[in-house]
């Protein structure tokens, strides 16, 4: 396959950034994306030009790291893949290919196609977690969890904290990653009593790393590599709205 | 040249002697402490955020002490144990099945072929269970039956049910209940994070661990950290070989940085090749994946009879397939462990009946196991696995035989520790797939979790208290003359890597570099083999040095820069590994000598000259380095030879 490839090249935070194009001849189609920005970026390194940065890690889904928009959808073409799982058979020869970096704004440009996702991050320090201290644990079948809650928890649990979902959104907004947390933990009896102060500190905190709010498009988990569902904004919205109330004696305060 | 020199036996001083049940618990009580007030004075570095490294920095931060944590990826929660698919192993005897951590510790050495330390495999057995209570009390969603108890599978080398799983993500989830509780120590203030920060060398001075210089991946700024002790918990090597299961930021260059500056390296040689991986496809490939063990209860691994054979597998009739590892081990058929189905994988390959467009394949046929269970019981046990299959190949596993390789999945040596996780050098402590303890010449399934976390959470915060208690050590500044030295050198290696301005790729010298390590130090080993591979190492490295060419400049985000140091790095290793290979000319787990085998052609041990770890000292780049050897003395499991036939 011959492929044209417009990429997104910023040279860094300061540089306004611009679209180049790069031919890419003989494209296996077994190759998967990011191999073939490997084959790219051998080229341009013989050429002497600046390879193409990318995040990218695992390569089988499951870091998280790799994320670019490809022809205007993030993780590309194929439902809930990842960048390093979309193989190039999904291409046809001759193709001209759109490559963006995620955009938002709490996920500024750091070169090229990598951004700075710290604002995740923040969001879990902020009470994405159990209070567990090593040492302090019950024997682990001191508690029961009812298999339908263990099996959600873990749906929501199986983010892989990516970005797509900011990327997608027209806001911005974070919220299916912070209601995917928000969900896994409240669902678990030993994420009950920190279930009001979880909600408030993670909301809050993705507010201040200037994500968007929801306006329930659903973009997000159109786009979402592991299908975390539209569902748990709603129940981070109920776990929200009753933890303001119970603060502050009204809702959504 | 000589290959090697010997060097004084080294002993590990640290494991009380005595009752092996008690061994921990005499060692916890005669550990000194550091008092809550004192540890807010102390300041512990920690490279990686693993399972290792993420639980270690975690649990230190509870304690008080003042922790950095230091990792290459863009956050904590991508290092690599996350992508751990089957299970962490735990002696809690639910099932009532027999087990107990007497069993999972004699399994564990057995399993390990008799390589490893009965000391630390006894402490990790008993440490098991706590693994379970802590992770659970976290959150991770471990799999549950319908009346809401934990629930438990097989897994190789092992006659109990003693395995504890999150789906086929067992590694993410635990992963993410360490970097959970690491993010509330950073929100708390107590752990400082430093993610896309890579440490380039290890500080000594006055003979103890002092700090680490690292470079801002973004910035490109060097710096040097200081600390009262320093952990390496950076994992694996398996990426000197280019085509691996691990992630490509994988690299051996906080360890081998360590080594370089007087830390012994243990059974470098000791490398776990797994048999289900989706094959190569191409001079493109990156890296490999796994396909689990799981797939080999229900599918027939086979190749056609005539070597050359190129018909599409469905036309192949029955009686011209020879479904080889039923035929070579009656007994245990496809079921053999992960080594024996490696190497008979590899040896009809190399007879010239392997299949796919590279020939480097096998097939695993699920026609069988459909025809008699039907196609939706198959899907339930294996759909995600099926639907994996099929996005990476582009094959219908349903309706075509998988094909399968093995490749590179962990290594079993690392640096070496004592019975504190602490390395040759004081205040250098090694925990996780860094350090070379627990498993061996060969790791069992479900093993590597269970020993990152019990390193972390639970040994290390232990042992290190007794060093620590001899701190705060005097302060350090950049002036001081081995801190500038450590510096300076990192950023001479960086700007002659820039330097360089060849002809050829990193990738390019990587990929070469793999080619000969898979060849000669891969799933089997010859005299012949390895001392071909040495030269051709070494001239490569030569080359690397001469003509690698490296864009750009050091003063931001330069990928190929990281990558360049990392190759630099593993060609070093890729010696060291080869000549650990050439000397233990014993077979031993994941080590095959050609030279060392029965009349029927399975591994030979040579318990009489080589029960022994094999732990190396560096003395220069081309120096023959020097060989310490720890005696291991097993007094509660008595070696057997190991059989499936």
């Amino acid at each position: 396959m011959n492929l044209t490839l417009r990429i997104w090249r910023q040279s860094g935070p300061d540089d306004p950034g611009r679209m180049v194009s790069y031919p890419v001849p003989d494209v296996s189609p077994d190759m998967s994306f990011l191999e073939m920005l490997d084959v790219l970026n051998e080229r341009l390194t013989l050429d002497g030009e600046e390879p193409v940065a990318f995040d990218h890690d695992c390569r089988e889904g499951i870091c998280g790291a790799c994320g670019m928009v490809i022809n205007g959808v993030a993780h590309g073409p194929e439902r809930a893949t990842t960048a390093c799982q979309l193989h190039m058979r999904h291409f046809s020869d001759g193709q001209t290919i759109d490559i963006e970096p995620w955009r938002a704004r709490a996920f500024p440009v750091v070169k090229d196609l990598v951004v700075d996702r710290t604002a995740f991050d923040q969001i879990i320090a902020a009470g994405g977690y159990i209070t567990a201290p090593a040492g302090s644990a019950p024997e682990a079948h001191a508690q029961l969890v009812r298999k339908s809650d263990a099996d959600a928890a873990f749906e929501s649990a199986a983010c892989i904290g990516c970005g797509a979902c900011v990327a997608a959104c027209p806001n911005g907004s974070a919220m299916l990653f912070t209601a995917a947390k928000v969900t896994h933990l409240s669902l678990l009896p030993q994420g009950q009593p920190e279930r009001s102060t979880r909600v408030v500190g993670m909301v809050d905190a993705h507010d201040a790393a200037g994500f968007g709010g929801c306006t329930n498009i659903g973009e997000c988990t159109a786009v979402c590599p592991k299908g975390i569902p539209l569902t748990s904004i709603g129940r981070l919205n109920r776990d929200y709205l009753k933890a303001t109330r119970d603060r502050d004696g009204a809702p959504g305060t | 040249m000589e290959l090697f020199t010997h060097g004084e036996p080294i002993a590990d001083t640290k494991a009380p002697d005595g009752p092996i049940e008690t061994r921990w618990q005499r060692r916890r009580f005669g550990a000194k402490l550091v008092n809550p007030a004192n540890r807010r004075k102390l300041t512990v570095i920690v490279v990686g955020t693993g399972l290792a490294g993420g639980s270690a920095a975690a649990t230190l931060g509870e304690l008080g002490y003042r922790v950095k944590s230091y990792c290459y990826q863009d956050s904590p929660r991508r290092a690599h144990s996350i992508a751990a698919q089957g299970g962490i192993n735990a002696a809690k005897n639910y099932r009532n099945d027999g087990d107990s951590i007497q069993r999972l510790f004699y399994d564990t050495v057995k399993g390990g072929d008799f390589r490893s330390r009965e000391s630390n495999v006894r402490r990790l057995a008993e440490v098991s269970v706590e693994i379970i209570d802590q992770a659970v009390a976290q959150g991770v969603p471990f799999a549950r039956e319908y009346g809401g108890l934990l629930d438990t599978r097989s897994f190789g080398g092992a006659q109990v049910q003693r395995t504890f799983y999150a789906r086929g993500q067992t590694g993410q989830q635990l992963l993410l209940g360490a970097y959970q509780a690491l993010e509330r120590q950073i929100g708390l203030g107590r752990v400082e994070m430093y993610s896309r920060h890579e440490m380039l060398e290890l500080i000594v001075v006055d003979g103890r661990a002092r700090g680490i210089v690292v470079r801002d991946l973004v910035s490109g700024e060097i710096t040097t950290e200081y600390a009262d002790a320093v952990v390496l918990a950076s994992g694996g090597y398996g990426n000197v070989f280019y085509l691996s299961t691990n992630a490509k930021g994988c690299n051996v260059t906080a360890t081998w940085r360590a080594h370089r500056k007087g830390a012994l390296f243990a059974n470098p040689c000791y490398t776990q090749i797994h048999p289900t991986c989706i094959p190569v496809s191409g001079d493109h490939q990156s890296k490999l994946t796994l396909m689990s063990e799981s797939l080999r209860n229900d599918g027939r691994v086979w190749v056609p009879q005539r070597a050359g054979d190129d018909r599409p597998p469905r036309e192949i009739p029955e009686d011209e397939r020879d479904y080889f590892l039923e035929r070579m081990y009656p007994s245990f058929g496809n079921l053999v462990p992960r080594d024996i189905a490696s190497r008979a994988a590899k040896g009809v390959c190399d007879s010239g009946r392997g299949v796919g467009a590279t020939g480097l394949g096998v097939y695993l046929d699920f026609a069988d196991a459909i025809g008699r269970l039907g196609r939706s019981t198959i899907a339930d046990r294996y759909g995600n696995l099926f639907e994996m299959y099929q996005r990476i190949t582009g094959e219908d596993p349903y309706e075509v035989p998988m094909r399968i390789y093995p490749a590179v999945h962990y290594t079993m040596g690392g640096l070496w520790v004592d019975y504190d996780l602490e390395s040759t050098i004081p205040g250098l402590f090694v925990i996780g797939e860094a350090n070379f303890s627990d498993h061996g010449a060969n790791r069992l399934g479900a093993s590597a979790l269970m020993q990152g976390l019990a390193d972390g959470y639970f040994v290390l915060p232990s042992t290190i208290a007794d060093y620590l208690s001899a701190g705060p050590f005097e302060p350090l500044t950049d002036d001081h003359p081995e801190v500038a030295a450590a510096r300076n050198d990192v950023a001479d290696r960086l700007a002659r890597l820039l330097a360089c301005n060849g002809d050829r790729t990193v990738d390019s010298f990587h990929r070469e570099l793999g080619q000969i390590m898979w060849d000669h130090c891969g799933m089997e080993r010859s005299d012949t083999g390895l001392r071909k591979a040495l030269a051709e190492i070494r001239s490569l490295r030569e080359q690397f040095w001469q003509r690698v060419r490296v864009p750009g400049d050091g003063e931001g985000l330069n990928q190929a820069l990281e990558k360049a140091g990392r190759v630099a790095d593993f060609f070093e290793l890729a010696e060291l590994m080869c000549v650990d290979a050439l000397h233990r000319t014993e077979s031993a787990g994941g080590h095959f000598r050609a030279e060392s085998q029965t009349p029927d052609g399975e591994a030979q041990r040579d318990d009489d000259r080589f029960s022994y770890v094999a732990a190396w000292e560096f003395t220069g780049a081309d120096r023959p380095p020097v060989l310490h050897k720890e005696d291991l003395d097993f007094e509660y499991v008595h070696p057997t030879q190991r059989s499936y036939k």
